[in-house]
C-alpha cells in the first residue's frame, strides 16, 4: 500500500514537474516569440520600442514601388493608412498577392536610419481577403481625424 | 436538374441521419433488436445518398453549370477537366460536402467490418456517428448549400478556381487529411459508448485501436502531403510555417498519437482506461476546433477561405454541445470505467504515460499560441493585434520533442508492468554510447563541424534507430534462425517498429535541412549565375509561354555541378486570364539527400528577376519519415489478432484478459 502511493506521488511530481517545465518554456518563449502590430500612425509617432521585432501595415501607396538602383534583390515601397507612411525595405521576391494599392503586413524592425527593414513580406492568399491586422489598421486612421489625413 | 437532384440526396441522407441517431438508441434501452439492426441498413443508405450527391456537384463542375453558385465561383470554362473535378472539394461548400461523404463512408466502414461487435454496443457507435452527420448535414443544408442556384442571373463564365489549388497536391490533400479528421469522429464514438455502456476492456480497445490507427495514418499523410504542397506550391521552399491551419491539423495529430500509445496499455493492460476516453474525445474535438478556426475566418490564415460569422457560430455551437455533452458524460460515468491493474515505475506502462503527457502537453503549447493572438484581442480590443511566430512555437515543441524522442528508445524496449533497471542498463548502454558518439562524428566527419542541435538530433536520431535494432535482434534471438526469429515477430510489432524509425527519420530530416539549406535571392540577369557549394546555377533568361488557362513566363535555370552539366529546372510565373491573379511555380528536382529548388520573384527590368534559388539537403527526408510513420499505423492494424472475429464474451474468456474482466463491470 505504501508503495502503491509512494509511486501514485512519484506520478504526480512528475506531472507538477512536467506543467512547471512546460509554464516556464511558455513564458520564455511568448517573450520571444510574440509579435505587435503597430499601424503606420504609430509607428511615425514612435510608439515602438527601439530595436524590437514588430509588424506594421496598411495599404502599398501606389507607385511607392521603387526597385531601380538597389542592390541585388532588394526592394522599397512605402505602407499607408492615409494618415501616414512607412517606408519599408526588403531584399528578396515579393510574395504573387503584392501590389499597389493593396494591403500589406511587413514582418521587422526600424534601423538607425529609421527605415523599416522587413524579415518577411505577408500578403493574403486570396484577393478578396483583407487580413484582420490591416483591416484594423485602415480603421484605425479613420477613427483619427480622417479630414486631416485625406485631404 | 442534377443540382437539384443532388440537394435531395442530400436532405434524404438528413433524414437517414436523423434515423440512425434515433432509433438504435431506441431499439437499445427497448431491448429491441430489430430497431438495433436498423442500423446497418442506414448507414449504406446514407452513404449512397452522400455519394449521389457527391457525384451531382461533380457533374455540375464537369459540365460548367455556372448557374449553381458554388460552380460559378470556382470553376471556369478554361479550367483543365481534372480541377474541375477537384474544384468539388476547392471551396467552402464542397469540402463540407466532402467531410460529411467522409463521415458518411466511415460510418458505413464500421458497419460493415465491426461484424464482431456485439449488436448493443454497434447500436450505439453508428448512432453517435449519426448524430454527427446529422450535425453536419443541418449546417450545409442551413448555411452553405453547394447546391445554391443563380438562376435569374446566371452568370456566362465562373470565376474560377484559386490557381493555388490547381495543382496534384490539392487532388490529394484535403481527402486524405478529412479522412484523417474525420476518422477520430470513430474513436469518439466508441469512447461515448464506453461511457454510455460502463464497458471499457480490452475487447473495446481492440475494436477502437484499429479504426483510430487508420484515421491517425490518414492525418498523417494528409499533414505531410500539406507540407509538401506549401513546399513546392506556395512556392518559397518553406514546408512549416506554424500557421494556424497547420496548428489546428498538427493538434488532433498530437493528440491521437497520445491516443493510439494510451489505447495500446488499455488493451494490453486494462489501465488507463479513463484518460484513453478523454483523449478520444479530445481528438475529435480538435479536429472541429480546427474545422471552425479554419471556417469561420476567426484567426487570419491561408486557408480562411470565408468569413462569414453566421457560419462560425453554428460551427462553433455544435462544437460546444459535441465538448459539453462529452465531458458531461465523462464527469458522470469516468468513475465507473477505472482501471486498477499495477505497474511499477519502469514499466512501459509509466513510458508511456510520460509519452502521453508529453504529447498533451505539447499540444496546449500548441493550442495556447495558437489562440493567443485571439485571447489578446478580447482582452486589448483591436488596438495592437499580436501575432505568434515561430519562435515561440519552435521554444516550446522542439525541447518537449527531444524528450520524447529519449524515452521512445526505452519505452519500446522495456516491457509491461515491470522492467528490471539493469536489464534496460544492458540493452540500452551500448545504445547510448554509439548514438553519442556518431552524433559527433558524423557531422563532423561530414561537414568538419558540430553544434549543439544537430549533435543533439543527430544522437537522438541514432538512440531511436539502434534501439530498435538492439530490440529486434533481443526478440529474434531464441529461434533457430534469425530470421525464422524476425518472422515470429507479429505485425503490430513491426508496424511499431517502422513508425518510430519514419521519427527518427523525421528528426534527422528537419534538423539537418534546417541548418545546412542555402536559401539565396538574387537579381539575375539572362546569363547571370549563382554558386552554392559545388553547384552553380545559371539564369538562361524567362520566356512567355502559353497553358491552357494561363499565360505563364517560363524561366530557365541551367545547372552545373562541379562545373559539368548536371540538369536544367524552370520555374514559372504564371497568370490565369480569368482572374488576373499570379501563381509562381517553383521547380524542383527532387534527390535523395537533396533538394535543388529553383523560384521566379519579380521582375526587375531589363529582363533580370529576382530568383530564389535554394540547395536543401535531407529535405525529402521530412516525408519520407511521415510516410514511414503512416505505413507503420496501417501495418499494425493488418496484425491477425484484429482479424479475428472476437466479441466481448471471447475477450473476457481469453487469457490476456481474465484479470481485467472482473474489474471492469
Amino acid at each position: 500500500m505504501l508503495a502503491h502511493r509512494k509511486q501514485k506521488l512519484a506520478i504526480v511530481m512528475f506531472i507538477i514537474f512536467g506543467t512547471a517545465v512546460a509554464v516556464g518554456l511558455v513564458l520564455v518563449a511568448l517573450e520571444e516569440g510574440i509579435n505587435v502590430f503597430y499601424t503606420p500612425t504609430e509607428v511615425s509617432a514612435g510608439d515602438v520600442p527601439a530595436g524590437q521585432n514588430f509588424r506594421v501595415g496598411g495599404m502599398v501607396k501606389t507607385g511607392s514601388l521603387k526597385t531601380e538602383g538597389l542592390d541585388g534583390a532588394e526592394v522599397n515601397f512605402i505602407t499607408t493608412d492615409f494618415c501616414n507612411d512607412v517606408v519599408v525595405s526588403y531584399s528578396g521576391p515579393l510574395p504573387d498577392l503584392f501590389r499597389e494599392g493593396q494591403g500589406v503586413v511587413a514582418d521587422g524592425f526600424i534601423d538607425e536610419a529609421g527605415i523599416f527593414r522587413a524579415n518577411q513580406i505577408l500578403a493574403k492568399h486570396d484577393e478578396n481577403y483583407m487580413s484582420a491586422e490591416v483591416k484594423a489598421s485602415l480603421d484605425a486612421a479613420e477613427g483619427q481625424d480622417a479630414e486631416v489625413c485625406r485631404q | 436538374m442534377i443540382p437539384e437532384l443532388g440537394n435531395f440526396a442530400l436532405v434524404l441522407a438528413l433524414s437517414l441521419s436523423l434515423l440512425l441517431s434515433v432509433l438504435p438508441m431506441v431499439g437499445v434501452y427497448r431491448r429491441n433488436e430489430l430497431l438495433m439492426s436498423l442500423s446497418r441498413p442506414l448507414c449504406a443508405g446514407i452513404w449512397v445518398f452522400m455519394l449521389l450527391s457527391f457525384a451531382c456537384l461533380a457533374w455540375a463542375f464537369l459540365h460548367d453549370d455556372f448557374s449553381v453558385a458554388y460552380v460559378s465561383r470556382n470553376s471556369n470554362t478554361l479550367l483543365p477537366a481534372i480541377y474541375k473535378f477537384t474544384g468539388v472539394w476547392g471551396g467552402h461548400e464542397g469540402s463540407l460536402l466532402l467531410w460529411v461523404l467522409m463521415v458518411a463512408s466511415w460510418t458505413y466502414a464500421v458497419s460493415l467490418f465491426s461484424r464482431g461487435l456485439p449488436l448493443d454496443i454497434l447500436a450505439r457507435v453508428l448512432a453517435v456517428m449519426g448524430i454527427i452527420s446529422v450535425s453536419f448535414l443541418l449546417f450545409m443544408l442551413l448555411t452553405s448549400n453547394p447546391f445554391d442556384r443563380l438562376l435569374l442571373n446566371t452568370p456566362a463564365e465562373g470565376s474560377d478556381l484559386n490557381p493555388l489549388l490547381q495543382d496534384f497536391g490539392l487532388i490529394v490533400h484535403p481527402p486524405f487529411l478529412y479522412m484523417g479528421y474525420v476518422g477520430f469522429s470513430v474513436a469518439y464514438a466508441f469512447a461515448i459508448t464506453a461511457l454510455l455502456t460502463g464497458k471499457l476492456d480490452a475487447a473495446w480497445a481492440r475494436w477502437t485501436r484499429p479504426w483510430t490507427n487508420l484515421a491517425w495514418a490518414f492525418l498523417t499523410i494528409g499533414i505531410a502531403l500539406g507540407s509538401w504542397w506549401a513546399y513546392y506550391e506556395l512556392g518559397w521552399g518553406g514546408w512549416w510555417f506554424w500557421d494556424p491551419t497547420e496548428n489546428v491539423a498538427f493538434m488532433p495529430w498530437l493528440v491521437g498519437t497520445a491516443l493510439i500509445h494510451s489505447l495500446a496499455v488499455t488493451e494490453k493492460r486494462g489501465v488507463f482506461k479513463s484518460w484513453t476516453v478523454l483523449l478520444a474525445i479530445a481528438a475529435f474535438s480538435l479536429s472541429l476546433l480546427g474545422t471552425f478556426i479554419i471556417r469561420s475566418g476567426l484567426i487570419t490564415s491561408v486557408h480562411a477561405f470565408a468569413v462569414d460569422p453566421e457560419r462560425g457560430l453554428v460551427l462553433l455551437t455544435i462544437l460546444l454541445i459535441v465538448i459539453g455533452v462529452s465531458l458531461f458524460l465523462y464527469a458522470l460515468r469516468a468513475p465507473v470505467v477505472k482501471g486498477t491493474s499495477s505497474y511499477t515505475a519502469t514499466s512501459r506502462e509509466v513510458f508511456l504515460l510520460i509519452n502521453n503527457i508529453l504529447l498533451v502537453v505539447s499540444t496546449a503549447g500548441i493550442l495556447l499560441g495558437t489562440l493567443y493572438p485571439l485571447l489578446h484581442e478580447a482582452i486589448n480590443g483591436e488596438a495592437n493585434m499580436v501575432s505568434v511566430g515561430p519562435p515561440y512555437f519552435n521554444t516550446i515543441f522542439l525541447p518537449l520533442m527531444g524528450i520524447l524522442s529519449v524515452f521512445l528508445g526505452v519505452g519500446s524496449i522495456s516491457r509491461w508492468k515491470r522492467t528490471s533497471v539493469s536489464y534496460l542498463k544492458e540493452m540500452l548502454v551500448n545504445v547510448a554510447i554509439a548514438s553519442v558518439v556518431l552524433g559527433v562524428m558524423v557531422p563532423l566527419v561530414v561537414t568538419r563541424e558540430v553544434n549543439l542541435p544537430i549533435f543533439l538530433a543527430v544522437s537522438l536520431a541514432f538512440w531511436i534507430v539502434f534501439g530498435i535494432v538492439r530490440d529486434v535482434l533481443d526478440k529474434s534471438a531464441n529461434k533457430a534462425s534469425r530470421l525464422a526469429g524476425m518472422k515470429s515477430l507479429s505485425l503490430s510489432y513491426w508496424g511499431m517498429q517502422v513508425a518510430h524509425l519514419g521519427f527518427a527519420v523525421i528528426i534527422l530530416g528537419i534538423c539537418l535541412t534546417s541548418h545546412y539549406s542555402v536559401e539565396r535571392d538574387v537579381r539575375l540577369a539572362p546569363g547571370e549565375s549563382i554558386s552554392i557549394r559545388n553547384y552553380e546555377f545559371i539564369f538562361e533568361g524567362a520566356t512567355p509561354q502559353n497553358g491552357p488557362n494561363y499565360q505563364s513566363q517560363a524561366g530557365v535555370v541551367t545547372v552545373l555541378k562541379n562545373g559539368r552539366d548536371y540538369l536544367t529546372l524552370h520555374p514559372e510565373k504564371r497568370t490565369y486570364y480569368a482572374t488576373g491573379s499570379v501563381q509562381t511555380e517553383a521547380d524542383i528536382d527532387v534527390g535523395f539527400f537533396r533538394d535543388l529548388f529553383a523560384a521566379l520573384g519579380d521582375e526587375r527590368g531589363g529582363g533580370a528577376w529576382v530568383v530564389r534559388i535554394h540547395l536543401k539537403p535531407f529535405v525529402f527526408w521530412i516525408w519520407l519519415g511521415a510516410f514511414l510513420m503512416a505505413g507503420g499505423g496501417v501495418g499494425a492494424i493488418l496484425d491477425k489478432r484484429y482479424r479475428a472475429r472476437v466479441n466481448a464474451h471471447q475477450a473476457a474468456a481469453s487469457p490476456a484478459a481474465t484479470n481485467l474482466a472482473g474489474q471492469v463491470s
